[in-house]
């Protein structure tokens, strides 16, 4: 056995990423790793290559232990790992790329640079690789990049190569050769551990597969021995265990209607959406599928430009946050920490930040009201918190979540947008935001609720889009979708004219 | 309030130690004409404030002030233009440079540090080309008495510049501490992103700081010209942003952005100016003035962060033990 790692366990904060996951790759192998977003597929690289220190559990190179693994130790092992976005550097050449950490180091050390090119070349031939070793790499397309990233692997002398997402953004052809190089890999007995979310891809490239799920293994077997159906069903696997206070409400008015939005900078495409009063959309999707660049295309982040967006039928044009929340449409995004709050600023002018000017008289602010404004939230959204003036970055992610939906609330919109309104914070407060959702709901706004956590979406939507690839998959009713329907949808086989059409995209992208 | 006490004592100790050394310190010809001093800087460095808020950089100040001083007297003396029209036309050109300054800035995203650099520097070779490098003055032409007394001038006996600083800050304390425009440009000091995520339009405020930097630098030109009342396109104003970052650092203001206060800003330019006025009243060589005031900005600051730092901790601890208090 080649790499073993054997239950290995790893939280951050309170949430539990790992719960036991074990992996055992052989030389010579292409072993699939697969699971759901948050299954823990990258908390388990990351302990591979020695980014992230385990809480518990053990990792053997050929039987021997790996202690205190960290980045420089791994490579010295020859672990190595390539990631869907290359990280070479820009404005150096191919082969200062490939010669980086591969050449010894030595303040005085003189370059021997015909060496280096020669070396670069060869590397580069390994691979089948036609590219100038003198290019700069930031001018290579994205494929080649990879191949000069899987060079560099192969010069590193790399036993385990981790591959995550490798042919997420490559055409047909640049995958096919991506195959022969892994196959030539793998001839010369080197371990690879695939993470994709392609599944159709896996019969062709892979010899075994693992199945993550909520930070446990589930099951290992030979790839000819499983179907898509049966890996889907492992992947989703569980009944949904928690109970989502899900209430029935009369749909509305069409609130919001998107026809055929798209925003040509952030790679949306032909969005075809109603958001009716008192609903939930869940918008379910893999990452990267562009559900967050949906958001931001409605609430004037990054404008549309093309199609069109109706309230209550009318149409209107929205070019920034300021034009949005002047229509009534709120947006809690994603990042917390970067965009949903201030973090130096007190709680109270957080949440009274995006309706300043309701907070004023004769032109000077209220503070008098603004601090009854945020008592009143402090008290109806049960944020923890000793005082108003505390500022941001003194509460706890679910409560800093609270904060962020109070500044929303406070702008008292009509239609809500939360980008993974749940992510990263503990289960009560979770059921908390889940619960103020489904009374915002019943008092007639319309939410489209992004989430990649699959019980929540399915738990908490009256209807659930599913994106990818930049549009919209398909639209399921709450009873339809199960999640083996939704995740059909995510990984793209409903439609059989899409892939061709995907295909064509991203061949003028790379 | 608090964060300003630090930096005040350490003024009032200061002027008790050279009251003390030197008594004249405390003669009305001495006070009135360092509150004319400070009054002039302290304009100009409150708009220098603004922008440091927003988490940018003017070093354009004091170059912009010798091409307005050399413009304002060519206004005044050689074109005949009658006083108020010579001060709309530097306050419109300044405004409209600053405002070039904020769309270089936001627009193009330039650095500003990069941005008021060039400012620096073009505006001071603008000004030597256009005087051919030769120093213009008002003389003792008639005419714009009613300028020369804004800087000359007392009222009840405080120097006119001081009774401009005065109203100046007021109207600044209010639009900084008092309004949602003030509120806007701390949040998009703080993190322009999260700002911009709440429906403020940070380019417009940032550029709206830089423009209002310009309208206090153009006062405070036309007051500094009118005191020294001979302008050298060569030398006018040299260093004078540094005097301004310097008063605004002092006075609790983050390089970084997101603090700052206009009371912290007086006191600030208040203790440069006292520090000017020690190293003359103490027969300290005026060549080590500039050294004089580095030892203290340096040992200012030390100072503040020092004391900051307790604070949040103390602050901290309250709160945990708040909620500690709550949780039972």
């Amino acid at each position: 056995m080649l790499l073993t790692a054997e239950n290995l366990t790893k939280s951050y904060g309170g949430v539990q990423a790992l719960k036991g996951a074990s992996l055992e790759l052989r030389a010579g192998e292409v072993h699939a790793l697969i699971g759901e977003n948050g299954a823990g597929k990258s908390t388990l690289i990351k302990i591979i290559t020695g980014a992230v220190t385990p809480d518990g559990g053990e990792l053997r190179l050929n039987g021997e232990l790996i202690a205190e693994n960290s980045p420089p130790r791994a490579k010295a092992l020859g672990i190595a790992a390539i990631y869907q976005q290359p990280a070479l550097f820009a404005t150096l050449t191919v082969a200062e790329n490939i010669a980086l950490g591969l050449e010894a180091q030595g303040l005085w050390r003189r370059v021997d640079w015909r060496a280096r090119q020669r070396r670069a070349a060869d590397l580069l031939a390994q691979v089948g690789a036609r590219i100038d070793a003198q290019a700069l790499a930031g001018e290579l397309s994205m494929p080649q990049q990879q191949l000069v990233e899987i060079a560099r692997a192969i010069g590193a002398e790399a036993k385990v190569l981790i591959m995550d997402e490798p042919t997420a953004s490559l055409s047909a052809e640049d995958t096919e050769h991506l195959y022969d190089v892994i196959n030539r890999l793998r001839a010369r007995g080197v371990g690879i551990i695939y993470i994709s979310h392609r599944l159709e891809e896996l019969p062709i490239i892979a010899d075994r597969v693992t199945v993550l799920r909520d930070g446990c293994t589930i099951e290992t077997h030979p790839m000819a021995e499983v179907s898509r159906q049966d890996l889907i069903r492992l992947m989703v696997g569980r009944e949904l265990s928690a109970v989502f206070p899900k209430r029935e409400v009369a749909r509305g008015e069409v609130l919001l209607e998107l026809q055929a939005l798209g925003c040509r900078a952030s790679g949306v495409k032909n969005v075809n959406l109603q958001l009716r009063a008192g609903e939930i959309v869940g918008l379910a999707g893999l990452v990267g599928a562009g559900r967050t660049e949906l958001a931001r295309t409605i609430f004037g982040l990054t404008p549309a430009d093309e199609g069109a967006i109706l309230l209550r039928g009318k149409r209107i044009t929205i070019s920034s946050p300021a034009a949005a929340i002047a229509h009534g449409i709120a947006y809690v995004p994603e990042d917390r920490r970067r965009h949903g709050v201030v973090l130096d600023l007190p709680i109270s002018e957080n949440i009274t930040l995006a309706s300043l000017p309701h907070f004023t008289q004769l032109g000077a602010l209220d503070f008098a009201r603004e601090r009854t404004t945020a008592a009143a939230c402090v008290a109806q959204f049960a944020i923890k918190t000793p005082a108003l003036f505390a500022p941001a970055a003194t509460l706890s992610g679910g409560n800093q979540q609270k904060v962020a939906l109070s500044r929303w609330l406070t702008a008292k919109p009509s239609v809500l947008i939360l980008d993974e309104p749940t992510q990263g914070i503990d289960v009560g407060a979770k059921s908390e935001i889940h619960a103020l959702m489904c009374d915002l709901a019943e008092q007639g706004m319309a939410i489209l609720m992004i989430s990649s956590e699959l019980p929540e979406v399915l738990g908490m939507s009256d209807r659930v889009a599913v994106m990818q690839h930049g549009s919209l998959a398909g639209v399921l009713e709450r009873a339809e979708a199960t999640p083996q329907a939704v995740l059909l949808l995510a990984l793209g086989n409903a439609a059989p004219a899409e892939p061709r059409d995907r295909q064509k995209n991203q061949g003028q992208k790379s | 309030m608090k964060k300003e006490l630090g930096i005040l004592i350490l003024l009032v100790v200061l002027c008790v130690i050279v009251s003390i050394f030197n008594p004249r310190f405390l003669t009305a010809n001495n006070l009135q004409n360092t509150g004319r001093l400070v009054g002039a800087f302290g304009i100009f460095s409150l708009g220098l404030g603004l922008v440091i808020i927003t988490g940018g950089i003017e070093l354009s100040v004091g170059s912009l002030m010798a091409l307005l001083g050399v413009l304002l007297s060519m206004m005044l003396t050689e074109w005949n233009w009658a006083a108020p029209l010579a001060v709309a036309g530097c306050v419109g050109l300044a405004m409209a440079l600053s405002w070039g300054h904020g769309w270089l800035i936001t627009k193009m995203k330039i650095q500003p540090f990069i941005v008021t650099l060039c400012g620096l520097l073009v505006y001071r070779g603008v000004a030597r080309f256009i005087t051919k490098d030769s120093t213009k003055g008002f003389g003792n032409a008639a005419g714009f008495e009613s300028l020369r007394y804004l800087a000359s001038g007392n009222l009840f006996g405080v120097p006119m510049p001081f009774v401009l600083l005065l109203v100046i800050s007021a109207v600044m304390w209010v639009f900084l501490h008092r309004s949602v425009y003030g509120r806007y440009l701390f949040a998009t000091g703080r993190n322009e992103e999260a700002a911009r995520y709440s429906g403020i339009n940070t380019k417009r405020i940032i550029t709206l700081a830089y423009v209002l930097a310009g309208v206090l630098t153009a006062i405070s030109g036309i007051i500094i010209a009118f005191y020294t009342n001979s302008v050298s396109p060569a030398a006018h104003g040299n260093f004078y942003e540094l005097y301004g970052i310097a008063a605004a650092v002092l006075g609790g203001c983050s390089l970084r952005g997101g603090e700052g206060s206009v009371v912290g800003i007086l006191i600030g330019t208040a203790l440069l100016q006292v520090l000017r006025n020690l190293v003359n009243l103490l027969g300290i060589d005026t060549s080590l003035d500039f050294a004089v005031m580095g030892i203290v900005i340096l040992f200012g600051v030390l100072a503040d962060q020092y004391f900051s730092a307790r604070r949040n901790r103390n602050q901290f601890v309250a709160l945990q033990e708040a909620a500690a208090s709550q949780a039972q």
